[in-house]
Parts: structure tokens; C-alpha cells; sequence
């Protein structure tokens, strides 16, 4: 049977007789993999553009319309070592993208009119302590009006917008008073220098808006870089199937591309990639991804079967039911929307703050005003006075107090392997006091590994090795691994649902089910694992067992005593049977944990925890938990996890090991402290400032001076957040 | 003083071609990659166009 490989679903036009596709590629690190992709791939003919973006690790393609197939773009990658995947924008990115772009150009836009205003500004404070002419003043004053005024009316609307959002939802943000301050400098400014003062608030208003800028461009930087690089870890895990386009022939298509009532080929060996019923073929099945039980279903004639499980034995024809979008059960994604809902009224630190920060700032200008008309001062003096009180409290040490914290955070976990899907993952991840683990592929290892390999001689294991190359079955892989097998036995033969035969110097070797090399009898001898599986190797007369199971992660045990050491409650909820998960939470000095529950008596765990009052961080893989990691107070997921655990967990990490957990708590908590400490920072300053400026006695020399001292002062302490996370 | 007349606007024209060269790089993308932009400056000259094409020709 042939099989081809289909990606045109990717392949968009790009001008007159040109295609354009985006890949996704793994391992791009440095320039010098950059410039080898680029000419590696360059150098086939009729490619017109070939561009790799370092940031989001992807390769933009381009060539003459119809001369190639964007599979042979994959396999030149491959050949040069890259593993890569075509990749499509999830629509969501694409406006991310456009609105840090926006971003960027009122921050450009900012920044260019702070300059040039600040350039006239200089000559005034000069100038109003020696022998400027009021003319001359006037001349400059209306200059800075001309420029600032368009370039706030340009730059502040993302601040401007969301103001306006808030106030007609009857709520206040950070951008109400951030909004009203630079408004009213402006308006006071364009008042003063109608009036000839020898001040005006133009330079303040505008350095304002900059400094905020650079602070909301940072925050959205971080999640959309990490969006891009999770987005293109999602494609890496290739998730296609084998769909016939015809009775006899199949294509290994995208599951955009697969609809319900198509017909999709599995494999043994394979991930189901959609939910569906078998109408041909026996098979065992592996579901521990979704049920979290890591013993196989069999599968015949009518058996439904879920995106997510792997099939393991035989081959199956599989009509879909439902897939890409749709290929979950509805009691997950109800619970799911339940819990994610719940967490919503989570509320981030910068809000809490903002909250507290709008009415105490506009109380102080008020009362400023109203106190200086009190003693005697005129209307117009009062109101300057107060105007200068809320360019002194502008909240930019506020405003970068927290992006600069998670921006810096973020990309020393990013270093460290943990991917954020969300800026307040790390406020609420450093308030977890307890953590709740799921077994199978989280605790364990996703894949299998041998456990006896010591008792059985060398020379036999390797030879059973090779002959494991010969097979799909993933039982067989984890063989194949552990006896570090290279060459295959090129005569064997594989008999579905049984296992592997060959023939080597006249002896019959056979890899498969105890009774396939018959050698029940020494399985029932054995006493094994419950846990584990059972596969059987035979040798002309010689008959040996080869236990497999799911290895514990490497650094488990020291990742748990880590959590242990500083005082994190753990405990273990698995929907797998209660032998496998006693024998897990012994190995690993677990006290608490429980059996065979659903994902419904998972989110009641968390629920009843959440009532004792306690911070609880999920991690887990499969598809049965995806509801009660929405429903944790913070949640993480293995790269390996299923696709919807993972765009519902807050943090993803890479790898083998579980250190990464540790890790992330470690990096959350000290950014916490920091942001903390920056918030203090922030207030502080504000607690010196304001008591000047009510007095009265501040130029806009000052102000400036003092504002921009407590923005660079709050970034500089944001870096320290780079180097937190100690040892386990 | 009349000086300022010609300084003024100058910086402020210079000031905005320094702008507009900004909204153009931004516009052409320039900014999308910075990771990668940071590593190109010090890469390797890619070979010019037409050696390109002599490199396709030989390896075909």
C-alpha cells in the first residue's frame, strides 16, 4: 500500500506564480544553524525565499508556483538534521502580532516627541533662571504643544481605549488614572501657555506615555513569544493521520484536513489523532492519556476510540466521528469550561494595586486643589498645583513595576525549559502550597523502559533488540532502546497482535506474547511488576520474559523531597489502578494519594482543598485532566501531554526530568518578591514625591527627574529576577 | 536669536525623518526577528544572486 504525504492544506499563494508555506522547526538555535538551513534550502531550485525567524524558530518558504512539493522542503530539513512541520497561524497570534506592532509604533511615535520636546524644555528651565525673553518661552512652549499634543493624541490611545472600556463598564483600571493625568497635564499645559506661565507639563505627559509604553510593550512581548514557540511545539507533535482517499490507497494528511465520516488507517504504534469508531481490525489500545489507565483495551468491530490513545497491536480502520476541534468528550470540555470560568475572578497583582493607586492619586490632587483655594491661593494656582501632583504620582514606576519582573522571569524559565502561557501564571504559581501529581506520563515516564534487562544474558538481549527494530509495537521500541540495537534483522517477519519472528543461523528467534514464543509458563512463574507489561523472547529451545513499564522520571524522588523541603504539601490523584499508583508512591515517600478517581472526583480534590484555604498547583498530562488543571489554582503540563492539557495549563515544561516543576515555583516565587518589592519601590517614591509637589514648589525639572529616577530604578531591580532558582 | 528659526525646524525635520525611518523599518518587518537580526550581523555574506543561481545550476 502506498502511502504519500498531503500538506497542501498549508500552502498559500504569495503573489503572481509564487507559494508560500511556514514550517515550524525543531533545534534551531544559533546563527550558525540559521545560515545552514537558509542555504540548504535556498540552494533547490525555483526557491525564491527561504527565511528563518530565530525568535519563534520558524522558516518562512517561498518558490515558483507548481515545481514543488512542500514534502521535499521537509526532508532537505531532515538532511540537514532539522526536524520540522508545517505550521499555521493560529488566529489569535496573528492579532497579537499586529498589537505589538501598534505597540511599537506609538511607542516609536512616544519616544520621537519626548525627545524633541524635551530638547525645547531644556532651554526654558535654563532660561527661566537667566535672561530668556517671554516671547522667546511662548515660542518654545507653543513648539512642545505642536509636537506633543498629535504624538499623545497618536501614542496614548492603546491607555485612551482602555480607560474608555473600563469607565463605560462602570469599573477603573490602571489606565483611568494614567489617562486623566496625561489629558489634564496637556489641557493645564495648552491653558499655561496661553497665560505666558513660565511652566508647562508638555514634557512631563509625553516622557509619561514613553515610559508606559515600553512597559506594556515588554508584557506583551513576553506571552506572545512564548505563544509562538508553544504554538510551534503544538505542529512539532506532527499531529496527522493516515486517511484513504481511495479503497486501497491512503495519504498522511494534517487533522485540519480530516472531517467526520472520513476514514482514517491506525497503525500499531501510532497516536489516534481523532475520535472515532473501529469498523475493521483487533487491536490493543493504550488510553493511559486520557483514562490515566495503563493497562490496554482492546479494541474490535465497534470500538470507539479517542484522540489521544495509541494503538498498539494491530491495524484498524477507523471512521471518524469527530475531528481537530471536536475530538473530545463533552463531560471534559463541560467541566473544563465550569472550572476555567471559576478562575477568571482570579485577579492580578497589577489590578490589586491599581485598584488601591487610582482613588488615593485623584483624592491627593483633589484635595491639593481644594486645600490650596482653602488657604488663600487663586483657582489657577490650585489647579496647577494639582495638576503637578498627578504628573509627579504618574504610575511608570507602577506601570513597568510588574511587566519588567515577568518579562525577565519568563525568559530565565524559558531557559530553564518552562514555557508561560500567561503573565499572572507566575503570581499564582508562587503562592502554590500544594501540589497535587498525576501518575501516568507525569510522575512516570510517557514512554516505556525495560526493567529486567539485567537478568538475561547480553548476547541474547541484543539479538532480541535487533529483531525489535523490526517492529512498530512501542513495547518493542522501548526493547529496541534499551539494548542500544542499530542493525536490524532483515528477514524478520511481524504477525499482527503476536510479534516478530526470524531466522538467524538456522534458529528460529521470536519477540512477541508469551504464548507466540511459548513461554507462558515462565510468566506465571514470575513474579512481576503489577504494573508492568509482559513480553516474551524465544531462542530455538531457550525461552526468556522481558518485563516493560513506565519508568519513574529521573529526578522524581529528588523533585518531590524538594517540594517536601519547602513545606509544599504533595499528593498524587490518578485515574489508574491502585497497585500501579501504591507502588509509584512508595518509590517516591508519597503519603497521600488515591486511586481510580474521575476527573469529576479530581476537581472535587481540588475544590475541597480550595475551601481549606490552600493554593493547590496541578500537573498532569492527559486528557482527564484537563478539567481540574483549569480548575487548580495553578497548573503545569509535560511537552508530552495531550494538546488540550497543554493550552489549558499555565506552564508546560520540556523534558525529561521533573526539576522543572521546582524550578518554576523557585523563579515565580523570588519574581513575586520582586515584583513586590518593586511595587514598594514604586510607592515609596511616590510617598517622598507627593509631599513636594502639594507644597507647591516642583518644577517640571524635578518631576521629570524623579519619575524617570523611579522607572529605571524599578527595571534595574526587575533584572535580578534572572538568576532565583537554587539547586535540587 | 534669528538662529533659532533655522535650528529648530531642523531638529524637528531631523527628528521626523528619524521617525518616518523607524515606521519604515517596523513596516517591513524588521523587527519580527530580533534574536535572529542580532546573529545576521555578524554572519557570513550570503553569495550574490547570480552566484546563487550557479551554485543551483552545478548542483543540478
Amino acid at each position: 500500500m502506498q502511502v504519500t504525504r498531503d500538506f497542501s492544506h498549508y500552502v498559500k499563494a504569495a503573489g503572481p506564480g509564487l507559494q508560500h508555506i511556514d514550517l515550524a522547526v525543531e533545534g534551531v538555535h544559533c546563527a550558525g544553524c540559521m545560515a545552514k538551513i537558509e542555504r540548504g534550502l535556498s540552494a533547490m531550485p525555483d526557491v525564491t525565499l527561504a527565511r528563518v525567524n530565530l525568535t519563534n524558530r520558524r522558516v518562512a518558504l517561498e518558490w515558483k508556483e507548481g515545481t514543488l512539493d512542500p514534502i521535499s522542503f521537509i526532508d532537505r530539513l531532515a538532511e540537514l538534521g532539522y526536524k520540522a512541520y508545517p505550521f499555521e497561524t493560529a488566529s489569535a497570534e496573528a492579532t497579537e502580532v499586529e498589537e505589538s506592532r501598534f505597540l511599537l509604533r506609538c511607542l516609536g511615535v512616544a519616544a520621537f516627541a519626548t525627545m524633541n520636546v524635551m530638547m525645547l524644555s531644556i532651554p526654558v528651565w535654563s532660561g527661566n533662571v537667566s535672561d530668556m525673553l517671554p516671547e522667546q518661552r511662548d515660542f518654545f512652549h507653543w513648539l512642545s504643544a505642536l509636537i506633543a499634543l498629535p504624538a499623545a493624541a497618536y501614542a496614548g490611545q492603546p491607555f485612551f481605549r482602555s480607560a474608555w472600556r473600563a469607565l463605560s463598564n462602570k469599573t477603573t483600571n490602571m489606565d483611568v488614572p494614567i489617562s486623566i493625568g496625561v489629558i489634564l497635564a496637556l489641557g493645564m499645559s495648552v491653558v499655561e501657555t496661553i497665560h505666558h506661565a513660565e511652566h508647562a507639563y508638555f514634557d512631563a505627559a509625553i516622557m509619561l506615555l514613553t515610559f508606559l509604553l515600553v512597559g506594556r510593550f515588554l508584557d506583551q512581548n513576553m506571552r506572545r513569544r512564548t505563544r509562538a514557540v508553544a504554538g510551534n511545539l503544538a505542529a512539532l507533535k506532527a499531529e496527522t493521520a493516515a486517511k484513504f482517499v481511495r479503497p486501497d490507497e491512503v495519504s498522511q494528511v494534517p487533522v485540519g484536513a480530516i472531517h467526520p465520516g472520513d476514514i482514517v488507517l491506525l497503525r500499531p504504534g501510532e497516536r489516534c489523532a481523532v475520535d472515532g469508531t473501529v469498523i475493521e481490525g483487533r487491536s490493543e489500545i493504550d488510553q493511559s492519556l486520557i483514562t490515566g489507565e495503563t493497562l490496554y483495551v482492546t479494541a474490535e468491530q465497534g470500538t470507539p476510540v479517542y484522540a489521544g490513545s495509541m494503538n498498539v497491536s494491530g491495524t484498524l480502520r477507523v471512521r471518524v466521528s469527530a475531528a481537530s476541534e471536536a475530538t473530545l468528550l463533552a463531560e471534559i470540555t463541560r467541566l473544563l469550561d465550569n472550572a476555567l470560568q471559576a478562575r477568571s475572578r482570579y485577579m492580578r497583582l497589577a489590578d490589586r494595586a491599581s485598584r488601591l493607586y487610582a482613588p488615593v492619586v485623584h483624592a491627593a490632587a483633589l484635595l491639593t486643589v481644594l486645600g490650596w483655594v482653602f488657604w488663600g491661593a487663586s483657582w489657577h494656582d490650585a489647579i496647577v498645583t494639582g495638576v503637578a501632583v498627578l504628573i509627579i504620582t504618574c504610575p511608570c514606576a507602577l506601570g513597568l513595576a510588574i511587566p519588567t519582573v515577568q518579562t525577565v522571569a519568563s525568559g530565565a524559565m524559558f531557559k530553564s525549559g518552562v514555557l508561560l502561557n500567561s503573565g499572572d501564571a507566575i503570581e499564582r504559581l508562587a503562592e502554590a502550597d500544594h501540589v497535587i501529581f498525576d501518575k501516568t506520563g507525569t510522575l512516570t515516564l510517557p514512554d516505556l523502559e525495560v526493567v529486567n534487562a539485567s537478568g538475561i544474558p547480553a548476547d541474547i538481549f541484543k539479538l532480541a533488540g535487533q529483531l525489535a527494530l523490526s517492529s512498530h509495537h512501542p513495547v518493542a521500541a522501548a526493547v529496541a532502546l534499551a539494548a542500544g540495537a542499530k542493525s536490524p534483522i532483515l528477514s524478520a517477519v511481524e504477525e499482527a497482535g503476536q510479534g516478530v519472528r526470524a531466522t538467524v543461523d538456522g534458529v528460529e528467534i521470536r519477540l512477541g506474547r508469551p504464548s507466540f514464543c511459548g513461554a507462558e509458563h515462565l510468566v506465571m512463574d514470575a513474579e512481576l511488576d503489577p504494573e508492568a507489561s509482559v513480553v516474551a523472547f524465544s531462542k530455538g529451545a531457550e525461552r526468556f520474559v522481558i518485563s516493560v513499564r513506565q519508568g519513574l522520571r529521573p529526578d522524581a524522588k529528588a523533585v518531590i523531597a524538594a517540594l517536601q523541603a519547602r513545606k509544599i504539601g504533595v499528593e498524587i490523584l490518578s485515574g489508574d489502578r491502585e497497585a500501579a499508583v501504591t507502588a509509584a508512591a512508595r518509590a517516591l515517600g508519597i503519603v497521600e494519594w488515591r486511586a481510580g478517581v474521575t476527573p469529576a472526583d479530581k476537581i472535587a480534590r481540588i475544590e475541597e482543598l480550595k475551601a481549606r484555604g490552600m493554593k493547590v498547583l496541578m500537573v498532569g498530562d492527559g486528557m482527564n485532566d484537563a478539567p481540574s488543571l483549569a480548575a487548580a489554582h495553578v497548573s503545569m503540563s509535560p511537552i508530552s501531554a495531550a494538546h488540550l492539557s497543554q493550552a489549558t495549563a499555565d506552564l508546560v515544561f520540556l523534558g525529561k526530568p521533573l526539576a522543572p516543576v521546582v524550578v518554576a515555583i523557585d523563579f515565580s516565587r523570588k519574581a513575586l518578591h520582586l515584583m513586590r518589592q518593586n511595587l514598594w519601590l514604586a510607592i515609596g517614591y511616590n510617598f517622598l514625591a507627593v509631599p513636594i509637589a502639594i507644597s507647591g514648589i516642583v518644577t517640571p525639572l524635578i518631576a521629570a527627574a524623579a519619575m524617570s529616577g523611579s522607572s529605571i530604578l524599578v527595571m534595574l531591580n526587575a533584572l535580578r529576577a534572572r538568576n532565583a532558582a537554587r539547586r535540587i | 536669536m534669528e538662529i533659532l528659526v533655522i535650528l529648530v525646524p531642523l531638529a524637528l525635520a531631523l527628528g521626523l525623518t528619524g521617525l518616518a525611518a523607524f515606521l519604515w523599518s517596523l513596516r517591513s518587518g524588521q523587527y519580527d526577528d530580533l534574536d535572529g537580526a542580532a546573529w545576521r550581523a555578524i554572519a557570513d555574506d550570503e553569495p550574490p544572486p547570480e552566484r546563487k543561481a550557479d551554485l543551483a545550476q552545478a548542483k543540478r
